[in-house]
């Protein structure tokens, strides 16, 4: 399991500035429903979007501590 | 990557116009996230096929190298990576996943 403001910090270490919300959806902190605004999406298609989100928990998803992540990204209209 | 494991994947996503990438199979997906993405594509009626991932342990972590992708499912469509299974529910309900596999099924 994992904290959730430990996983905002890290998709905002990788991702300056981003607006991150997290939220543990079963309590048990290993699934995570994750929302994510980034000025620097803008013009990246949504698979490179999520792969710097996925890229930023590298090791929380491949140690399994993050065991589901329901992703959403978008940047600022 | 080992070439022959990359061969194996490109004869995969090369084999089939709609192929999921998936835990279980269609008629009993082990996670819900796999379970998505089946309804969905029973929901559109196109023809896809799937690939078990917890059958082969080589390529359930050979196609998280090969797509820079680390979860599982992931669709694939005519070769090309679509995303998994947040990417496939948003353009399913923007239509655009409709309109995509239209266009790659027609040629």
């Amino acid at each position: 399991m994992v904290q959730p403001d430990a996983v905002a910090a890290a998709i905002r270490l990788a991702l300056p500035e981003a607006l991150v919300e997290v939220e543990d959806l079963t309590g048990g902190g290993d699934h995570l429903q994750v929302k994510v605004l980034w000025e620097g999406f803008r013009d990246l298609s949504r698979v490179k979007q999520h792969q710097l989100v996925y890229g930023a928990l590298r090791a929380e998803l491949a140690s399994e501590a993050i065991h589901a992540l329901a992703l959403t990204t978008s940047c600022p209209s | 990557m080992e070439a022959s494991l990359k061969a194996r994947i490109e004869d995969l996503i090369n084999g089939s116009p709609v192929l999921l990438f998936m835990k279980g199979n269609k008629l009993m997906p082990q996670c819900g996230f796999s379970n998505n993405a089946v309804q969905i594509f029973n929901a559109l009626g196109v023809p896809f096929d799937t690939f078990d991932v917890l059958s082969d342990q080589e390529i359930r972590q050979g196609i998280k190298e090969y797509s820079d992708w680390p979860t599982i499912p992931q669709i694939y469509v005519k070769g090309e990576f679509l995303g998994g299974s947040d990417i496939l529910i948003e353009l399913y309900n923007s239509g655009e996943l409709k309109e995509k596999l239209a266009i790659a099924l027609a040629s």
